[in-house]
């Protein structure tokens, strides 16, 4: 397993280590703290009802914004339902991301440049499509690369191997993640494949494949960035397995993880924490305090309030806005039936 | 004008459309190199390069999620699928992917791709490759389906559908491939999608068709005729959006209607037909309308299409018995 940073935030791998400003340095934990806070109030807005369908990402930071971190602005990511941090770093406004969670066209609506399209709630879908677009960019001759998700379930699909086995046979410019969290719900990666790493399944599609401590940012970023310079230099496509975990629920729809997890597993994990460890890191060069990580979390949560606000002001979506966003133009038959509609919202 | 098979009005289409358009792109199993399993590529990657026409693992759920990238980069993917039988490995790919793109996208992710595939009996070929499966994607909102009959039809209705910035499935019956010739005009040329065509006026009773059986429509309308019953026959040429307006406006003229498919009775667009029908047209209505079908089975073994498949005698049978209703 590749590492940079040990569970002590101790360098263990000084010729992995990727070239990074010390802003760089203290944007990525600016990031990663203020989505483990992002993490908190979702769950809780959750809980109150003012979201809906919510996916925690806590204990992922590292997998989730260390790969993030090293995508440029032009590159397309098609997240998983459980990736959108991604999204926001990449530019979706938070009020959208949260329009996203509870059902609402507009929360997919990517701003113009936002090379994304919304979380793949079919799992495998995204693996697939990823391929597509990797291969569109290497016609186009853009440096660019087209990145997906999926989770340690995902990589027993069928389109999970069929986009692998495509982006290699073409040479797309595209990186697999496959955030191993251990548990899909509640069936252990153990039960998914007798294969020991999910990297190894690479060599299935001729493929590099290579298997990162999914807590330590600097790996992630390290494997991500190697990842896309081999893919935009026509090395083709790579896959890579973050080891992680997910600290809560599979989604917060009544998955009670108690029922499938042990204490003893869960501190475990704790004690891998990828902002835990990245702090010691960072506080041992003099480069993070307390009072900057306080700053982050107010900033936050301002920005959360913000956004929940501004998603409550979004008009109510009406059945005549769905119909409009079906096709280019309206077929007879949808005509004929929004002029029903319209009729009934005039009343 | 040149006399043109429909396989050779389907290449003519595509070379048009990857001269026309940059971003059209042809692929498939096959269809490379090889010319595709039916000669309906037959020349365009030599034509326009194996950048532009390639051949693609035999995975036709990778084809389907690989078209979705390619669109979401600009690109205009005309994929093929082999034999339509095969639908079901890349049905979340089209049904739950690309035809819902642009609505869960809220408008900004279209998808201009056409899938092409043959289906269609009637040439004894084996296991699923001749079902009649377009009820299946005509059920799924956000797609068009096209299914020419003739190759006239087929070439200006494929160029349409390519240019179409919607996915549109577009069935090529088998048995139409190389049955018959007819003039196809060499330059482009469009039919809108969603237009049906009054292949026959009558005035006795409208026979709502389409692919192959509009053939069997028009031959059944030549023995009615000898009976003095004026058929008239509808090509719908796309059945998802159906022209409603034509059928309805025809079963406003003759008061009878059959409606004709060579899919399985609870399958097809037949029953969705006679619905609007009678929801638009009952008090014009002289008799119920019927359907001319196949059995509710399985697709049968090859030498068993002979007794399965409707022919021009059902066709007859139900006329004769709106007639006398």
């Amino acid at each position: 397993m590749f590492q940079i940073l040990n569970e002590k935030g101790e360098v263990v791998n000084e010729d992995a280590m990727p070239d990074l400003s010390d802003e760089d340095l203290k944007e990525i934990m600016r990031r990663m703290v203020y989505t483990r806070i992002l993490d908190q109030r979702s769950i809780a807005l959750n809980r109150q009802g003012r979201l809906g369908f919510y996916a925690p990402t806590a204990g992922q930071e590292a997998s989730q914004l260390g790969s993030h971190f090293a995508l440029e602005k032009e590159d397309f990511i098609l997240p998983g339902y459980r990736d959108v941090p991604q999204l926001i770093w990449h530019g979706l406004p938070l009020y959208q991301a949260f329009l996203f969670s509870r059902g609402h066209f507009h929360g997919n609506q990517m701003p113009e440049g936002v090379n994304a399209v919304s979380p793949q709630i079919i799992i495998g879908a995204q693996i697939t499509q990823a391929a597509g677009v990797g291969l569109g960019y290497k016609k186009r001759g853009q440096e660019a690369v087209a990145i997906t998700y999926t989770g340690d379930g995902g990589a027993s699909q069928g389109d999970f191997y069929e986009g692998i086995n495509f982006a290699g046979a073409f040479g797309a410019q595209t990186i697999f993640v496959v955030q191993n969290n251990q548990f899909a719900i509640s069936v252990p990666v153990e039960q998914q494949s007798a294969a020991r790493t999910i990297a190894q399944k690479a060599v299935a599609a001729g493929i590099e494949g290579i298997q990162v401590d999914g807590m330590d940012v600097l790996a992630v970023y390290a494997a991500t960035k190697e990842a896309r310079e081999r893919a935009i230099s026509g090395d083709g496509p790579t896959l890579i397995e973050t080891m992680t975990y997910r600290y809560g629920p599979h989604t917060m729809a009544g998955d009670d993880p108690t029922r499938y997890r042990t204490e003893e597993t869960d501190n475990e994990w704790e004690a891998k924490d990828p902002i835990v460890r990245f702090r010691t890191f960072l506080e041992n060069k003099g480069l993070w305090s307390e009072e900057e990580e306080n700053e982050v979390i107010d900033k936050a949560k301002e920005e959360v309030k913000a956004a929940i606000k501004k998603a409550d002001e979004q008009p109510k979506q009406k059945v005549t806005d769905l119909m409009d966003i079906m096709y280019e133009e309206l077929p007879a038959f949808l005509k004929e039936q929004r002029e029903e509609y319209q009729e009934k919202e005039s009343k | 004008m040149a006399q043109m098979t429909m396989i050779q009005a389907i290449t003519d289409a595509m070379r048009t459309e990857l001269k026309n358009d940059e971003n059209v792109l042809v692929y498939g199993e096959d269809v490379g190199l090889n010319g595709g399993v039916f000669r309906a590529t037959e020349g365009l990657q030599k034509e326009f390069g194996e950048d532009r026409v390639f051949d693609t693992p035999l995975a036709e759920s990778g084809i389907g999620g690989m078209s979705i990238g390619l669109a979401l980069t600009g690109f205009r993917p005309v994929p093929e699928i082999q034999f339509f039988g095969f639908v079901y490995e890349t049905m979340d790919a089209i049904n739950g992917q690309m035809a819902r793109y642009r609505y869960r996208s809220g408008g900004t992710r279209p998808m201009p791709i056409t899938v092409r595939s043959p289906f269609g009996g009637g040439v004894h070929t084996p296991e699923l490759h001749a079902d009649s499966l377009e009820g299946l994607m005509t059920q799924q909102p956000g797609l068009k389906v096209v299914i020419p009959s003739n190759p006239y039809d087929a070439k200006g209705l494929l160029i349409q559908s390519i240019r179409d910035n919607d996915p549109v499935i577009f069935l090529e019956h088998m048995k139409l491939y190389r049955s018959f010739r007819e003039e196809v005009p060499e330059e482009e040329y469009t039919i809108e999608l969603g237009k049906a065509e009054v292949k026959r006026e009558g005035k006795d009773v409208t026979l709502v068709a389409y692919g192959a059986m509009v053939h069997t429509a028009l031959k059944a309308s030549e023995e009615l005729e000898k009976d003095g019953i004026e058929a008239e026959v509808i090509d719908l040429r796309t059945v998802a959006p159906i022209d409603y307006e034509t059928i309805i406006e025809s079963v406003q003229k003759t008061n009878r209607a059959v409606v004709l498919q060579e899919a399985q009775k609870q399958a097809g667009v037949a029953a969705q037909i006679v619905s609007e029908i009678q929801e638009k047209a009952i008090l014009h209505l002289e008799a119920p309308v019927l359907r001319v079908t196949a059995p509710d089975t399985v697709y049968p073994f090859s030498q068993a299409e002979q007794v399965w498949l409707p022919n021009h005698n059902d066709i007859v049978e139900k006329v004769n018995r709106v007639m006398n209703f």
